[in-house]
């Protein structure tokens, strides 16, 4: 089983990760959330409704989910422009994702996540995919360039 | 990154507030990307619209405005979201409206010129090659660095804003020669490409083949000169489906002399994608027809040309829109102004055809209610991106070929197989 280990922000004794993805770039402090893992790409103008943080682009393969307080993985960037004011007005709304991380973004994605304060990464190792589900608890380190996966979904 | 000595100044606050916290902000953009140096601009467009911006991106830009922000380059801004003239006709919402004023009178107050269109490069302002500008809406950067071989990243709303009030953006990305190379090659030799829709659906192929910022098509084999508005259709449909921002074709587009040019003398190996009719049939075969109702025509997104709008005018003219149907057209304006100049306005406007100013069909303010209230599922248009972009506003789109939506329009059906 993991070993434990001292978080050094808070001193309190914390398992080591099941998984560590390297990322390339990052900004913003760090986070743990649940992960939102998904195998399409992102556009905050073409996928979400940004008055309720759900996914609702018909055959988005997240219809439904809600992007509120979660690690949003996705591979792409789509589109758009509109993610440079949209994060920071979903933000304000409360319904902002705890991070954002990005297999290739652009740079619409990483000018909206500065302005609003969102933790963003682009660039994996290893993909995802596969390995990380949608419900794992992850902590994402931008400046340490780390996504460490805590647990599993469902465990305690 | 390494600053001039004004840079450093601003920083330091020499320039003011405003000045300090936009180059603040595009220096982290800046060391997100890796930039070295921050490089100097001549023109900005950008987005703002209280759709997008929201209460918060009011409040941020009503802060700027009070802090002293001011544009030191031309600015221009991108479609908004209402039309005035409009807006109670559509249900849209009156608070909504009174804030959007809001927003267009604290741009004004920053030496921002709202424009309100999204086709800046074919009416407002045509960069030169090497021109390094900051503009937002996708399909103005691709336009900028495809058409013109200007410079530009896709700059969002803050970050054209900020370019306009230092007068500079971080030098990444497409602002650099190596980023400007093709990646991979496009056979369109066997494509008619007859309609602005057939272009739309070649940049549909593409950009889904690659999605990446960073993927720029080289297309060969077009076989006539093509005009601006089949680039503008295409050019928005890659930035649409693909994020992408740079595409050459040889002998039309200003960095390709020929294919080893525009790849930067190393043409990349494997097979070209094919893109023909058969595959451009495909894509129109792919939209699921459903029962044939088909109650919205939207030609919008990007805005039209004087051109494009003539052509309507000529398709329309003599005939009605169905009863119970809905058919818009948006546009800037210039282009709007020439159009009721030239007498092409009253044709579509006796046929009831919606002519709105200064928007774009798929940010109107309202959009999902105003789909609920009118009962709209099914949207037909002849732009590639906006049957792609208005995705969240739970559409069932689909896109046709410009004489079979004006078919659409005027009968409420949606031919099966007619493409």
């Amino acid at each position: 089983m993991a070993t434990a280990r001292l978080c050094a922000e808070t001193g309190v004794s914390q398992p080591a990760p099941i998984l560590t993805i390297a990322v390339e770039r990052g900004f913003g402090s760090v986070v743990e959330g649940e992960a939102l893992v998904s195998e399409e790409g992102f556009s905050p103008r073409y996928d979400l409704d940004r008055w309720s943080g759900l996914i609702t682009k018909p055959g988005h393969k997240l219809e439904g989910e809600t992007i509120k307080d979660r690690v949003c993985f996705f591979p792409t960037a789509k589109g758009g422009i509109a993610a440079g004011w949209a994060f920071n007005d979903i933000r304000a709304k409360g319904i902002a994702p705890k991070a954002f991380i990005f297999g290739v973004t652009n740079p619409v994605m990483v000018q909206g996540a500065i302005l609003a304060g969102i933790p963003i990464t682009e660039g994996w190792s290893p993909d995802p995919a596969g390995l990380l589900r949608t419900g794992d608890w992850v902590r994402v380190d931008p400046e340490r360039r780390v996504i460490e996966v805590l647990r599993r979904g469902g465990e305690a | 990154m390494i600053l001039t000595a004004d840079e450093k100044a601003m920083l330091k606050g020499a320039e003011g507030e405003s000045v300090r916290r936009a180059l603040h902000y595009q220096l982290q953009v800046g060391q997100f990307f890796g930039a070295q140096r921050m490089v100097p601009i001549t023109n900005a467009h950008m987005m703002g619209d209280i759709e997008v911006l929201g209460d918060a991106g009011l409040a941020f830009l009503e802060e700027m405005r009070i802090l002293g922000a001011r544009a030191r380059i031309p600015i221009t801004t991108n479609a908004r979201c209402i039309d005035f003239d409009w807006a109670e006709r559509l249900g849209q919402d009156a608070g909504e409206c009174a804030k959007e004023r809001k927003v267009i009178a604290t741009l004004q107050a920053m030496d921002i010129m709202t424009t309100d269109t999204c086709i800046n490069y074919q009416t407002l302002y045509q960069p030169h090659l090497g021109e390094r500008v900051a503009w937002g809406d996708t399909g103005t950067c691709i336009y900028a660095n495809s058409v013109f071989g200007a410079r530009t990243n896709f700059e969002s709303g803050p970050a054209a804003l900020a370019a306009s009030v230092t007068g500079r953006v971080p030098d990444y990305g497409y602002q650099l020669d190596r980023h400007r190379r093709g990646t991979f090659l496009v056979d369109a030799s066997r494509a008619t490409l007859a309609d602005l829709a057939d272009w739309g659906a070649m940049g549909r192929l593409v950009g889904e083949h690659r999605q990446n910022y960073y993927a720029v098509p080289v297309i060969t084999g077009i076989s006539r000169a093509p005009l601006a508005d089949e680039l503008k259709h295409l050019g928005c449909a890659l930035a649409s489906y693909g994020s992408m921002a740079m595409f050459h074709m040889p002998g039309v587009t200003p960095e390709a002399p020929n294919v080893e040019a525009a790849c930067g003398g190393t043409v990349p190996r494997g097979q070209p994608l094919v893109v023909d009719d058969a595959a451009i049939e495909a894509v129109y075969r792919g939209y699921p027809t459903g029962d044939g109702a088909a109650r919205l025509v939207v030609f919008s997104g990007p805005q039209l040309s004087l051109f494009e709008i003539r052509q309507l005018a000529a398709m329309f003219d003599g005939r009605r829109v169905a009863s119970g149907s809905s058919v818009f057209l948006t546009s800037g304006n210039g282009v709007l102004s020439a159009a009721r100049k030239l007498g092409y306005l009253k044709p579509l406007e006796e046929a009831g055809v919606a002519v709105l100013e200064g928007v774009c069909f798929y940010i109107l303010q309202n959009l999902s209610q105003m789909r609920e209230a009118n009962g709209w599922r099914t949207l037909v248009s002849n732009s590639a991106k906006i049957v792609n972009i208005i995705g969240a506003h739970r559409f069932h789109t689909v896109l046709r070929r410009t004489a079979i939506c004006v078919e659409v329009a005027c009968t409420g059906r949606l031919p099966e197989h007619a493409a």
